[in-house]
């Protein structure tokens, strides 16, 4: 679906100063790093998930490099357990803007014995996918990779750096972090290491929905309200799917709900919603009292650090 | 005072553990109902099982499990909030899009913390801060750390300062109390660079003069923080009359459809750009004008800071990364020996003789280290001549040369052409921060 595009003036110039508005401050920066990576680095790739900040990084890429193509392929580690709606929105999209689409399966590590599948019903792949991702950065190389986070999403991304320095077994050290100063953005490293760069780290989930509106960006329509068979597990709405086993006493009901972040099926929970256009997505989120990781990511109720120790291990 | 367009501030707040940082930026993302309720859930939780004995709104910027267990702020934090949003929803009942994103202004508050790592914490913070927001405890009344803090926002060159006297609850909201820090403050701000600075008494505790205006000081009749913060004007801080665009990017895509393309990219750091506009590309000192200016929106008619875009220029001119498009009539300096100051942020000391990898603008080149002219005591002021070398979270005076020359103008009329980091190149770790005071 395609929202009417809303119209944004640049600047002011009927006033005696020149002014950007916030998102159009957000969006300036964020193609200034995306702009130095491409400079600063040999193999860089995009990390999309599907997800909405994802499909943010895709057009800030080009505008980034347009009238150029991407001068980096775009790589998706797929855990099998997407939403379907999500791999067929990724196949569109990247096709559309003609550029290169690696996937590496968690299924390919499972099989190669790199990971061992979780089992009973409560199993995710969640935490396997660390290791797909880092094999596929060593198989290919890539010496930066983007990631869509941003530090409003959680207290341990609130510290870190946009420029994400990874040792060579790809942790994160955030009691050793490089000072990041003015707009000057460190990118030295040795054969081995590598960088995660988060280009929208400034950027709210609000200023996401917000600019998806403004540019019109499609989104995956699983972020609208739609009728789904759901059980609720630990006072979160999951879609019933044949990677999910029922616990005693888990009745599988059928509910208007939409999802705000797009995971796993197995860790990623729905709201309940009537929310079906982007105006009233948006009305929801700023009515909203609870943050997005809090309500839909079973991922991060783990331990308080849930969210510090997989980035530690080389997680997105 | 009219509104301003929504816009973006980004704010530095310094302080220590007990002048009470934590309390007024919990308060202020309290207040702007920016903490969502299983945050709340999560710190009064914490709160309770460790015994605080009240909910600690510092939990909420501290992310790492290091900070929680040592109950200590290590890094910088940031964190967001905008006002106007809910109220405008309110308003927009079954409204339109554009009312539903109708805002005041969105705030970036890096938050660091006052003792650990101090200056270099600070100093991070306020490189990239419109504004920053130094907290006076109304019982001590200005300390050493209060004029440290000064002196870093100076600088930096923070455009706005903003004395938050706090604890007023404290001292019964003594006018006398207020009065007698101002004084003492504007007299060691004299000695300073600070171009805007506003006095504030509040209460982060009781919310006084925080989002609303306090009825327990009648005698003050400026504006509640957040009025301020809402208000201040940044646009005409940003550098307009001179141009400079670092080339971050050559686009040359060489298809079929843009066979002869030829852009280049980068983030206006200044002054004013339009199609016809008379260039210099820097250090080659060849001539020019613009021929475009590209965007993925169309061409534009205008640049200025700090947009991302993509100029054309009328002739074909070898540019690659790194060099400067500036305006024909003020260029920056080129140079190869600089004086700067330097603000050093790694366990391994500066000296006389060392050398680094300097990243200025969009440039990379080396430099040795000639001089070490003096280090300045951030408390007092004062000057040490008796040096040999920088250490952890020392600022001194050093001269500068590089293998290659830069394009600089002094940090005083550009933040952004006149900044640089210094990298050890055996580590790879940014070990300074710099300054330049003078480039030939």
């Amino acid at each position: 679906m395609r929202t009417a595009r809303m119209t944004f003036h640049v600047g002011d110039e009927t006033s005696t100063h020149y002014e950007l508005s916030h998102l159009q401050a957000l969006e300036a920066e964020s193609i200034f790093i995306m702009r130095e990576v491409a400079a600063q680095f040999e193999r860089p790739v995009l990390l999309f998930s599907g997800g909405k900040d994802s499909i943010v990084l895709m057009r800030l890429a080009e505008k980034a490099f347009r009238p150029g193509r991407f001068p980096f392929p775009v790589m998706h580690v797929d855990t099998g357990h997407n939403f379907p709606e999500v791999i067929e929105f990724r196949d569109r999209l990247v096709e559309e803007l003609g550029e290169r689409l690696i996937v590496a399966n968690v299924q390919d590590s499972i099989d190669a014995g790199r990971v061992r599948e979780e089992t009973g019903p409560r199993a995710s792949r969640n935490r396997l996918q660390t290791t797909t991702l880092l094999d596929a950065i060593a198989e290919h190389g890539f010496d930066a990779a983007f990631g869509g986070a941003r530090r409003d999403e959680e207290r341990a991304r609130a510290k870190e750096r946009v420029f994400s320095f990874r040792d060579d077994f790809g942790q994160w050290d955030p009691k050793n972090q490089r000072p990041e100063l003015w707009s000057l953005y460190n990118g030295q490293i040795r054969k081995g290491e590598h960088v995660r760069v988060f280009p929208i780290s400034n950027w709210t989930e609000l200023d996401v929905w917000q600019y998806i509106a403004q540019e019109g960006l499609e989104v995956p329509s699983i972020y609208f309200a739609h009728t789904r068979e759901v059980f609720e597990r630990d006072k979160m709405l999951y879609a019933t799917n044949e990677h999910m086993e029922l616990l005693d006493g888990e009745t599988p009901f059928e509910l208007s709900v939409r999802y705000r972040t797009v995971g796993d099926m197995t860790c990623t929970g729905a709201v309940r919603s009537t929310a079906n256009s982007l105006l009233e997505v948006v009305t929801e989120i700023a009515a909203t009292r609870i943050t997005e990781r809090g309500e839909t990511r079973a991922d991060d109720r783990v331990t308080e650090a849930a969210m510090e120790d997989r980035k530690r291990e080389g997680y997105f | 005072m009219a509104k301003s367009s929504s816009e973006l501030l980004r704010i530095a707040t310094a302080g220590s553990v007990d002048d009470g940082k934590s309390t007024l930026i919990g308060r202020l993302l309290h207040d702007t109902k920016s903490i969502l309720e299983d945050q709340m859930d999560h710190i009064t939780e914490t709160s309770e099982r460790r015994g605080d004995g009240y909910v600690n709104l510092a939990l909420l910027t501290d992310g790492l499990r290091a900070e929680r267990e040592q109950g200590i702020t290590i890094d910088v934090a940031y964190r967001y909030f905008q006002t106007g949003a809910a109220a405008t929803l309110d308003d927009a009942g079954a409204g339109t899009l554009e009312a539903a994103f109708k805002t005041g202004r969105k705030f970036i508050i890096a938050d660091t913390p006052g003792h650990e790592q101090y200056t270099r914490n600070m100093v991070t913070g306020a490189s990239t801060a419109d504004l920053s927001i130094v907290l006076v405890d109304a019982r001590r009344g200005v300390s050493e750390q209060t004029h440290r803090h000064a002196y870093i926002s100076s600088l930096l060159r923070t455009p706005h300062l903003v004395v938050a006297v706090n604890k007023m609850d404290l001292v019964e909201y003594s006018e006398v109390v207020f009065n007698r820090i101002v004084a003492e403050m504007t007299d060691w701000a004299a000695r300073l660079e600070i171009a805007d600075i506003v006095f504030i008494p509040i209460s982060a505790l009781q919310g006084d003069n925080v989002v609303e205006r306090s009825v327990n000081m009648p005698w003050y009749q400026g504006p509640s923080l957040l009025y301020h913060l809402e208000h201040v004007v940044i646009a005409t801080d940003r550098e307009m009359d001179n141009v400079r665009f670092p080339v971050q990017w050559v686009i040359r895509p060489m298809t079929d459809d843009h066979h002869d393309y030829r852009g280049y990219a980068g983030q206006m750091a200044a002054g004013i750009l339009r199609p016809g506009s008379e260039v210099v590309v820097l250090p080659s000192g060849r001539k020019t004008k613009v021929k475009t200016i590209d965007s993925y929106d169309g061409e534009l008619d205008v640049a200025f800071p700090s947009m991302s875009v993509t100029l054309r220029l009328e002739d074909e001119i070898d540019i690659s990364r790194g060099d400067m498009i500036v305006d024909a009539d003020e260029a920056p300096t080129v140079a190869r020996e600089f004086e700067a100051m330097i603000c050093w942020m790694s366990e391994e000391p500066m000296r006389t003789g060392g050398r680094y990898a300097v990243k200025h603008t969009t440039r990379s080149t080396k430099t040795i280290v000639d001089k070490l002219e003096y280090r300045v005591d951030v408390n007092t002021l004062e000057r040490d001549h008796d040096v040999d070398e920088l250490r952890l979270n020392e600022i001194g005076r050093v001269h500068l040369r590089t293998s290659t020359p830069l394009v600089v103008d002094p940090y005083s009329r550009n933040r952004a052409t006149g900044s640089f980091i210094l990298i050890d190149e055996s580590t790879n770790d940014t070990v300074g921060a710099g300054m330049i005071r003078s480039g030939r």
